[in-house]
């Protein structure tokens, strides 16, 4: 089967673009420059933050043996690494890492957004709904998440907004900032956005990352299924603990 | 079959466009789209009005040339171009809504027709194999192995209608370029410019303006040749591989 010549009115000829000539050498600047490459970028950075979700996720269930459970683990996140590291230095090192990973994860996807509804300058007379729930909110379901880390970290990082808000007892700072109604508002909104947003996006990295293994594409949609779930359900267990009162 | 059409007219590429409505009568169910876009045409003709432009070429589903979104859907409801659709899809008495391609690098050259040398140019920039021409070569010459035949025939079905541009919600270019892309680099043909291709269609691709890729799998819904969504993971591997290389 062959290709047709396009139709060609006279006068409609555009010179048309050219791509931007690129120094050789330098994966990462390769990547950067084209929209396969800050696909890649969003992966592998949602990936990193995934596998931190997932080990986030597990320790919150500590919530329902104590609180010397959680503040004991609270404390050896801390001790980790010593001591050729000192004392919380790893979590510092855990939080650079994903504050990088946030960024290029935000900056990758606006940019890529910009570029998306730039090329659609005309949208269509006849709108149809398209793709599924998870797939259309990504963008807004990432604003959402974007904003919740901050509220996130205002409430049980630095306490700011925390009723109680006392350093090195998370358990209690826990069962304290759930007592407000709007906090637990807030948390359940982010915990089904970060379900969506995985549902769509696990499945959708190992597609930019080239996983083409025949018959992975159902593996993988059911993992993603999965990973949503669990994580959401795990992390609202913890509201809904403080709000049934098995968690006090 | 009578219809109501209401079809986008827009004179040339800088004029402003708009929806118009037009009543089709005695429609066949077995008319073609594009013949039902005929008759529609000879009516407006002996009315003294200019007929709607649209492109179509071989009228056998094989060529690429037409294409036009019917009622959101870029070839209309039935997986195949427009010019194998039938009125029998349709109803008496429906209203049908017809537009052009949209998106930024296919610019509207007059109602339904649009430019769409930017895939020209995204071919031009990798698309090929680099050889001297003449007689053709003896076919057994350089065995290839059948499952990289099989790939290699899946992903030159693509007849760059532009379907896919048109139903992504982004304007991206992704499946077209990937059918390009893996119908030369599975082929021992394609090996020695495997990773020039696909790092200078993927430029390309991104220099004429089309969206990039976020897996709503609308694109592989509609094309009228069955390029599958995993041909796009497949050039992705092609292009992080290449990129490695650089």
């Amino acid at each position: 089967m062959t290709m047709a010549t396009v139709t060609r009115t006279p006068g409609s000829q555009r010179p048309g673009p050219r791509p931007p000539v690129r120094p050789r050498g330098g994966f990462l600047r390769t990547l950067w420059g084209s929209t396969i490459g800050k696909k890649t970028v969003m992966a592998v950075s949602g990936l990193l933050m995934l596998a931190y979700l997932l080990v986030h996720m597990f320790a919150n269930l500590k919530v329902f043996f104590g609180p010397e459970e959680m503040n004991g683990y609270a404390h050896w996140l801390r001790t980790l690494g010593e001591p050729l590291l000192r004392h919380g230095w790893f979590l510092w090192i855990a939080r650079a890492v994903l504050l990088a990973a946030v960024v290029l994860h935000g900056v990758s996807a606006y940019q890529l957004s910009r570029r998306d509804i730039a090329a659609r300058p005309v949208t269509y007379r006849h709108q149809r709904r398209q793709a599924s729930y998870a797939t259309r909110t990504m963008r807004w379901g990432g604003i959402i998440l974007a904003l919740f880390i901050v509220w996130h970290i205002l409430d049980l990082t630095t306490g700011t907004v925390n009723p109680r808000g006392q350093e090195g007892h998370p358990y209690e700072n826990i069962v304290a900032g759930f007592q407000n109604w709007y906090a637990n508002v807030i948390y359940i909104v982010a915990m089904l956005a970060v379900g969506l947003h995985i549902r769509h996006g696990f499945w959708s990295a190992a597609q930019t990352l080239g996983v083409t293994r025949p018959g992975a594409a159902r593996v993988l949609k059911a993992g993603a299924n999965v990973l949503a779930l669990a994580i959401t359900a795990g992390f609202l267990s913890v509201p809904i603990g403080v709000m049934t009162g098995v968690v006090k | 079959m009578n219809l109501t059409l209401r079809i986008w007219r827009q004179p040339d590429a800088s004029a402003d466009g708009e929806m118009r409505t037009y009543e089709v009568a005695d429609i066949s169910p077995d008319m073609s789209f594009l013949e039902m876009l005929d008759t529609l045409n000879e009516t407006l003709i002996e009315r003294g009005e200019e007929p709607v432009a649209f492109d179509h070429d071989c009228r056998e589903g094989i060529c690429g040339a037409c294409g036009m979104v019917i009622n959101g859907q870029a070839h209309g409801p039935e997986r195949t171009t427009t010019c194998q659709l039938h009125m029998r899809h349709f109803a008496d008495g429906d209203t049908i809504d017809i537009e052009p391609w949209r998106a930024a690098a296919f610019p509207v050259v007059r109602d339904l027709v649009v430019d769409r040398s930017a895939f020209d140019r995204v071919i031009g920039a990798g698309g090929y194999i680099t050889a001297p021409t003449g007689a053709a070569p003896e076919a057994h010459a350089t065995p290839v192995p059948k499952p990289a035949a099989d790939a290699a025939f899946t992903h030159a079905e693509c007849i760059g209608c532009g379907a896919c541009v048109a139903a992504c919600p982004n304007g991206s270019a992704m499946l077209f370029t990937s059918a390009k892309v893996n119908h030369l680099n599975v082929l021992p043909q394609g090996a020695p410019e495997r990773e020039s291709r696909v790092l200078g269609m993927v430029d390309q691709m991104d220099a004429e303006g089309f969206g990039g890729c976020t897996l709503t799998g609308e694109c592989a819904t509609a094309c009228p040749k069955g390029i599958p969504m995993p041909s796009i993971a497949a050039m992705n591997r092609e292009y992080l591989r290449a990129a490695a290389k650089r």
